[in-house]
């Protein structure tokens, strides 16, 4: 078990109640057990094989909700699927088919199993949604890992455009640092707001100090924040 | 006035629907899934709107502070065309998701086998998955319809009194009281219920499991109908107790036999100048 899943054990244990505490325990004993072989009947002999049952830990991920209740169900999530360590394969539908709450967990949990670019798909998938529970955890340490320039600058726009703090962004110091088409577009933006006498969201700036180059951090020209003076 | 919309299809509604709702006491609504004006013709379909009642449209109710749970289910309509009936065959992997209240709208539309196959299916669904069923009326003949609905529950594992037969009008009240079921009405602007037929109706048979609904969708419809229903009850005597059991404590007892509805509604997230339905440039 890896250092973030022995930290959210900890602290699911701290904050459930005890039937919730039996509950999650029991789940993750389920989903650190492998499930029985189905592939022990000859292919092709007698009738058609009955649906494949849904292995027991992926009810135990969607009734999280009602066991734990939803303040720590995205946490529950998180810790079944970091105990179950689904493939990317098996994440694809459990995302697809999931819930918004569903789909935020295997978002959460992506850096911590899926090493490749597999998983890119669903945090673009994420990021196409106005649902901004999704946008955030769409943009964690996998993303900042992952997704391309262009994808992850028009990621952090999205943010400043649909109120997700950009606190939610991970790796944005690193990733923003020097990146001159991210100062352009949020210059552009700044404009845009500005010009439509709008406030302009106070994490643009912060996120434009971000994109100068280490040495130059806080000695933005007047122009970066020249559409600070229409903030009100 | 704390109002609990048991039945109302916000999918066909706008924005400035959940607002005025909010305004007018809403807090909380089930989304049954149903048909569309445009009839579906493959199983994906209803998987993508499935996703929406999971997902969407909860996070847009929650910007405007209502809690958002639905019902999950092949309807009647569409249990008539073979294109559509595989839904049957997923529909478990979705009614274990916590924001599934019930299984529902599922009962008859034109009576046929197909549907009795359907409602019979469904209705097992439910029992296994320890969920309470919503059950719609036929808008055509309405009477024999509720009786072969009734038959068909009494055969059925499910508890008559896990079931909502909705869509109730003075021909069917008596008969629905009878069995022991939830009875839901659906108040609209010219068909269906009316405001003061619903009240006329309360004070003749009581407000013992009653649920009042809008079934606001795509038509003529007015999802504010459950507040005025609360207005004439309260001017026609009812006491404000007794608009509360109707309009709350009843949707919230029947929707509660499913142990899943969570009403500790958070505050609206914060938003980017007062909205965060935001699709960029705006």
């Amino acid at each position: 078990m890896t250092t973030t899943a022995d930290t959210l054990r900890t602290h699911l244990h701290s904050v459930l109640d005890d039937p919730a505490r039996a509950w999650l325990d029991r789940a993750l004993t389920g989903a650190a057990t492998p499930p029985a072989d189905p592939a022990a009947a000859p292919a092709g002999s007698g009738p058609p094989a009955p649906r494949k049952p849904m292995p027991a830990w992926e009810l135990r991920f969607a009734e999280a909700g009602r066991r734990c209740g939803p303040t720590h169900a995205d946490d529950a999530r998180v810790l079944l699927l970091l105990t179950a360590r689904p493939d990317a394969d098996t994440l694809r539908p459990l995302y697809d088919r999931g819930t918004a709450a569903e789909r935020r967990a295997v978002l959460r949990a992506l850096h911590e199993l899926v090493p490749g670019t597999e998983a890119v798909p669903l945090v673009e998938d994420a990021l196409r949604t106005n649902d901004t529970s999704l946008v955030a955890a769409a943009l964690g340490p996998y993303a900042a890992e992952h997704l391309d320039a262009h994808t992850w600058r028009h990621a952090v726009l999205k943010c400043l455009f649909t109120g997700v703090p950009v606190d939610s962004v991970a790796g944005l110091g690193r990733r923003a640092a020097g990146d001159r088409e991210l100062a352009r577009m949020l210059h552009d933006y700044a404009s845009e707001r500005t010009a439509a006498g709008r406030t302009v969201p106070d994490d643009l700036h912060r996120v434009l100090d971000l994109t100068a180059p280490p040495a130059e951090r806080g000695h933005l020209p007047a122009a970066a924040g020249g559409a600070s003076s229409k903030e009100s | 006035m704390r109002i609990f919309d048991p039945h109302i299809h916000m999918t066909s509604r706008t924005t400035d629907d959940y607002r005025a709702m909010h305004a007018a006491g809403v807090r909380a609504v089930v989304e049954p899934s149903f048909w569309l004006g445009q009839p579906r013709t493959s199983p994906a379909s209803f998987y993508d709107y499935f996703d929406s009642l999971l997902g969407w449209e909860p996070f847009r109710a929650s910007q405007y502070g209502i809690a958002h749970h639905c019902t999950l289910a092949l309807n009647p309509k569409e249990a008539n065309d073979p294109r559509c009936t595989p839904v049957l065959d997923e529909l478990p992997r979705y009614l274990v998701k916590d924001n599934v209240v019930a299984v529902g709208e599922i009962g008859y539309d034109s009576m046929t086998p197909a549907e009795d196959t359907a409602l019979a299916t469904q209705l097992e669904l439910a029992a296994e998955h320890e969920l309470p069923a919503m059950v719609h009326t036929p808008h055509r003949d309405k009477l024999a319809g509720l009786r072969r609905t009734l038959d068909v529950v009494r055969e059925s594992p499910l508890a008559i009194d896990r079931v909502l037969v909705d869509h109730l009008n003075e021909t069917t009240v008596q008969e629905a009281k009878n069995s022991g079921c939830w009875l839901g009405f659906s108040v609209y602007p010219d068909t269906k219920m009316d405001e003061d037929r619903m009240v006329a109706v309360l004070e003749r048979y009581g407000p013992e499991k009653v649920l009042v609904n809008s079934a606001a969708d795509w038509g003529k419809s007015d999802p504010l109908k459950t507040r005025k229903v609360g207005d004439a009850m309260l001017k026609a005597g009812f006491a404000e107790d007794d608009v509360d059991r109707v309009l709350w404590r009843n949707p919230v007892a029947f929707y509660g036999l499913s142990g899943r509805l969570a009403l500790d509604l958070e505050e609206p997230a914060a938003t980017h100048e007062g909205n965060s339905i935001l699709r960029g440039g705006e």
